[in-house]
């Protein structure tokens, strides 16, 4: 295996984005900001690679005009996955260990305010028995809170404390559509949303984009000063199903832990756009106590669909370059309830040095 | 550490048809896993990931369809990547899946592309209104139909070749099982006295809709050595380029051309038509078979259709090309693009049964999508490459 | 007609995007939803020995299709809820309601669907429901109306899971799929369609490679940065290319025959695509000079439907070496 390692991260996060689906506008700038991280230009860029999806933009081929962002004459190596970009990002890790480029930027981009998101995401189910039924995001990530509250493994107050921790992690954050923590007791006394989720609960209808840049080696070294070297990159899928699936666990999340090397991660980005979706992945990976997760703010205080997996993988990477971890893990997930997961841990030193 | 060799053990495909009122979207995946499952000798349980591409959700009407087949396709408990890159993604999945063994990150992948079509309207779903715009896109006819026109202005070709290259086609077609158009009687009169749908483009010109499936079990040195016979993957290669832009060439795309360049390099091919055997290129509509021989390298610019003309581009021909039908004759859209890189890798694994062309050593899989803006191709060959 | 709404900076619009789909359900599923259509729930006993419905249509094992499909009963328990109290369109119900997942007796996992109760204290995970049917069952997984709360005399475990017996299956459903976006076009778009709305027609120029783009772009695909300065375009242009539509198709709103052409307005580094009347379809001709014919002012909005097409304007046709180049 290659070293590979993150050295470039740019994003943003809105309520309401007041452009147009393709996002083209929104990537320009972030490509800049990642040139300007890592020096480079277009031209140092061997691969692109994002992530988007047709259904959130209405449109058939929506993120076929994404690609003018980049300015692509000469044409360049490019593919598109219609998936969370953080599996963008492994396409792209793949492409590098296979040792045809040395470098890719990573991007994902979606506008989930022009619809109805709860709603449209329905169409991700089963088409045949489920869909028809139109059953929301929201209902099924109730469903599994429930699943988790009558069997004992959390409660709401567990729920209102990963709330409140994540708000209050979000003051800090610039990006976040939804900050500002107050007390636990206070968000058990707001009124119930979904029974058993209240909206605290649950991600915010998020708008944005992000990009990542990735290097290898020498060419990273060069880039950035403490480079966030990939030691371990996994991901899996559970069925979708909510009635054969044990809804208390993510299967593909444990998983994937245990194909990388989880010892000494100090930061964890989880992706868990519902507040119990934190402490199923907390145990599924084994994280221990002492663990920092989701100083960001995490996915319940700004989560753009197809951006909010890298964007943790982003904000992990964030704590090796500055100095404040060593050794960090970065999570995204796809689908109803922690179908899909994927792990992507970094660190200050490669697997080689 | 360089690129691990990858080789292709197992093809399969479904029978294309208007509509396989038969099965399911899981049904019509599954015929083709399975075939090419039991052409590679394994079993689900052998694969260590799953890719799998497909064209416009609309087409389906299910976002991400991926995932809730992930259980009938056998991918619950593994790595699952759902490839999406327009008209090339067929070609584009493979690439992946090939990326995944050639990274030394698994040793056998399954890769599977689809397209119910049946279940909408392909020209519904390309076309939805775009508000302040003019409603004047008629589907990828009506998208491609000028820019044939600027081949012929261009290349002063005569206006039936078009008809030769879908004569050509939906004959080959009869040779393969699989083929969606079964039509004895095509004939370059009869597609010259076909109605002309997207002037100037005739019906007969044009690739039917299909619900299809194709899949292709890729496998690392090692396990290829079990194989009979393997198609080696000698290069793989994707470039893009905007879908309009200021002088761009919609012709003759520089994307085409470059990947081109790069692959030929990749295989150590420095004179494609005398060193590919067989080729199956993208030819939605007939009239890209000369636009691409041009783009492709295997002719000058301007050249392309008297290769066509001359009948070299048949299966007794200088470049054999689409001996399968092509998706001239058959084009589950999601599916197009790796049937392309399925057919070359029967033809030098010589299991194309009727339409094999003999003694086929390398042959080229290609495919393009969008505004002719997204290239993939591979070569494949009967021998493990030397670089 | 669209209901335009102005943001702060750019065009937005309503657009629907719907198209009722007709799925092929192949063997398994097609004898479910012929068990719902003759008021009978089918699901699938795996090789595990687990029942589930609705069956899954291979075995998660054996990656087998499903062979084997068993009767269960219409009554069983909840084993989770969720509240729905702002209920999206295409619900079984526009009030609030609960999704349940329900174990049907005789099964062995629960299946998912609507439960009708008034509030959320009307439901509690255990609790007896049973399916209330559709008034008319079509062999869809709506014939399945919603649960409701079971009723003392309704069947407890009993001779489920039963064998299914014949069953004359469905082999296509419909499934309407309709979604409501607000589609908003870019900044320099915007511009572009405003410019129409005075009867301008506004390119904009690529700060590094000096090219003008109409519409302008937010990104030149060249350069990827925004277009920038302001060039008002003539409405006459060249006919680069184009084809004859003769199809007709779903969604279509122009009446075919009609010819679409990519148009080059002189100053205009890239051509646009419109229509071209006010000649016979076969008359038209790469070359030929054309010029914007508008609508009546009162007709005008911020659309490029302002000029209803473009007609010759009787010079002579433009020497190919012109415009070859944008081909």
């Amino acid at each position: 295996m290659r070293d590979v390692a993150v050295v470039g991260f740019a994003q943003r996060q809105m309520e309401e984005f007041d452009g147009s689906p393709t996002c083209v506008e929104l990537l320009v700038p972030l490509f800049a900001e990642c040139y300007e991280q890592t020096g480079w230009s277009r031209k140092d860029i061997g691969f692109w690679c994002s992530g988007s999806s047709d259904y959130l933009a209405g449109r058939s081929f929506s993120f076929v005009s994404a690609v003018d962002a980049i300015g692509v004459i000469p044409p360049v190596n490019e593919s598109h996955v219609e998936m969370d970009a953080a599996w963008a990002l492994y396409e792209a890790w793949l492409k590098i260990q296979t040792g045809e480029v040395d470098t890719a930027l990573v991007y994902g981009f979606g506008k989930a305010s022009a619809g109805v998101l709860r709603r449209t995401l329905a169409l991700q189910l089963d088409p045949y028995t489920v869909t028809p039924l139109w059953p929301d995001t929201v209902s099924l990530a109730g469903l599994q809170a429930r699943t988790g509250i009558d069997a004992g493994l959390w409660d709401e107050r567990a729920m209102a404390e990963v709330a409140q921790r994540s708000l209050t992690d979000a003051e800090k954050n610039e990006y976040a559509i939804r900050k500002g923590g107050s007390s636990v007791e206070e968000l058990l006394a707001r009124p119930m949303y979904a029974d058993p989720l209240r909206k605290h609960d649950c991600a915010p209808v998020t708008d944005g984009a992000a990009a990542i840049v990735l290097a290898a080696g020498d060419r990273a070294r060069e880039a950035v000063d403490r480079p966030a070297w990939i030691t371990g990159f996994s991901h899996y899928v559970d069925p979708i199903s909510v009635g054969t699936r044990d809804l208390t666990r993510a299967p593909s999340a444990q998983r994937a832990g245990e194909a990388v090397d989880l010892s000494g991660v100090e930061v964890a980005e989880l992706h868990a756009p519902f507040s119990h979706q934190e402490l199923v992945l907390r145990r599924e990976l084994g994280l221990a106590d002492d663990v920092r997760v989701n100083p960001s703010g995490g996915a319940l205080t700004g989560n753009p669909m197809f951006t909010g997996g890298l964007i943790r993988l982003g904000e992990a990477a964030r704590q090796v370059w500055d100095g404040s971890a060593s050794t960090v893990l970065g999570h995204a997930t796809s689908g109803p309830a922690l179908q899909q997961n994927l792990v992507c841990v970094m660190g200050a030193e490669g697997r080689d040095n | 550490m360089g690129k691990q060799p990858a080789a292709v053990v197992g093809v399969g495909q479904t029978h294309h048809r208007a509509k396989r009122e038969d099965v399911s979207m899981a049904g019509l995946c599954r015929e083709a896993m399975d075939r090419a499952l039991e052409d590679a000798g394994m079993t689900l349980d052998d694969i260590d990931a799953i890719v799998v591409g497909k064209a416009p959700d609309l087409f389906e009407g299910v976002m991400m369809p991926e995932l809730y087949l992930a259980e009938s396709l056998g991918a619950a408990g593994k790595p699952l990547l759902r490839v999406h890159t327009a008209g090339s993604v067929g070609g584009s999945t493979a690439i992946v899946a090939s990326s995944l063994v050639q990274s030394g990150v698994h040793k056998r992948v399954l890769t599977v592309a689809f397209e119910k079509q049946s279940e909408s309207n392909a020209m519904w779903a390309l076309s939805v209104p775009l508000p302040f715009n003019m409603p004047v896109h008629a589907g990828a006819g009506g998208y491609f139909a000028p820019h044939v026109r600027s081949y012929i202005r261009r290349s002063g070709a005569p206006t039936h070749v078009g008809a030769i290259v879908a004569a050509k086609d939906r004959q080959n077609a009869l040779r393969n099982p699989y083929a969606h158009l079964r039509n004895p009687d095509t004939t370059v009169e009869s597609v010259l006295a076909s109605q002309m749908l997207w002037d100037p483009i005739r019906y007969d010109e044009t690739c039917p809709s299909s619900d299809g499936a194709c899949a292709l079990v890729i496998v690392d040195e090692d396990t290829a050595a079990a194989s009979p016979n393997p198609a080696w993957i000698h290069g793989t290669v994707m470039r893009s380029e905007p879908t309009t832009a200021a002088e761009r060439d919609q012709v003759n795309p520089q994307a085409g051309r470059e990947a081109a360049a790069a692959l030929w390099k990749q295989a150590g091919i420095t004179s494609p038509i005398d060193e590919i055997d067989v080729a199956e290129i993208y030819v939605p509509f007939s009239w890209f078979e000369p636009m691409w021989l041009e783009n492709l390298g295997f002719a000058a610019e301007g050249e392309g259709w008297k290769l066509t003309e001359a009948g070299e581009t048949a299966m007794d021909g200088r470049i054999p090309l689409n001996c399968s039908g092509g998706v001239l004759s058959s084009n589950p859209i999601g599916a197009s693009g790796m049937l392309r890189f399925a057919e070359a890798a029967l033809q030098v694994r010589g299991a194309a049964g009727e339409h094999q062309v003999d003694g086929a050593r390398r042959a080229l899989g290609h495919a393009y999508g969008g505004g002719s803006q997204f290239f993939a191709m591979w070569v494949v060959g009967a021998d493990k490459p030397t670089n | 007609m669209f209901h335009f709404r102005t943001m702060s900076r750019t065009l937005s619009a309503p657009v629907t995007v719907a198209f009722d789909y007709t799925r092929s359900t192949g063997p398994v599923l097609g004898r479910f939803f012929g068990g719902l259509r003759d008021g009978r729930v089918l699901a699938a006993r795996l090789s595990d020995g687990t029942v589930v419905a609705p069956p899954p249509e291979f075995d998660p094992s054996t990656h087998e299709e499903t062979a084997e499909l068993v009767e269960v009963s219409t009554v069983g328990t909840v084993t989770s809820w969720s509240w729905v109290p702002e209920p999206v369109a295409g619900q079984p119900f526009d009030r609030p309601f609960a999704f349940a997942l329900v174990t049907l007796d005789g099964a062995t996992a629960p299946m998912l669907h609507a439960l009708d109760v008034a509030s959320p204290d009307e439901v509690s995970t255990g609790m007896r429901v049973r399916v209330r049917w559709a008034a008319e069952r079509t062999g869809h997984i709506t014939d399945i109306a919603c649960f409701e709360p079971a009723g003392d005399s309704d069947e407890g475990p009993g001779a489920f899971p039963a064998p299914a017996g014949a069953v004359d299956p469905v082999t296509g459903i419909v499934t309407p799929v309709s979604l409501d976006y607000t589609y908003a076009a870019s900044p320099e778009e915007s511009a572009f369609y405003r410019g129409l709305a005075e009867g301008r027609i506004l390119g904009q120029r690529c700060p590094t490679c000096h090219k003008v783009y109409v519409p302008p772009r937010s990104a030149c695909p060249v350069d990827g940065v925004a277009t920038t300065d302001e060039v008002e375009l003539s409405s006459r242009g060249t006919v680069t290319t184009f084809c004859i539509v003769n199809v007709p198709f779903l969604g279509q709103q122009i009446k075919p025959p009609y010819v679409s052409a990519y148009v080059l307005l002189d100053g205009a580094d890239i051509a646009l695509l419109h229509l071209i009347l006010d000649i016979p379809a076969e008359e038209v001709r790469m070359g030929m000079r054309v010029e914007a014919v508008w609508k009546p002012r009162d007709e005008w909005g911020t659309t490029i439907e302002n000029i209803s097409h473009f007609r010759p304007t009787g010079e002579p046709d433009a020497d190919y070496e012109t415009y070859q180049h944008h081909l």
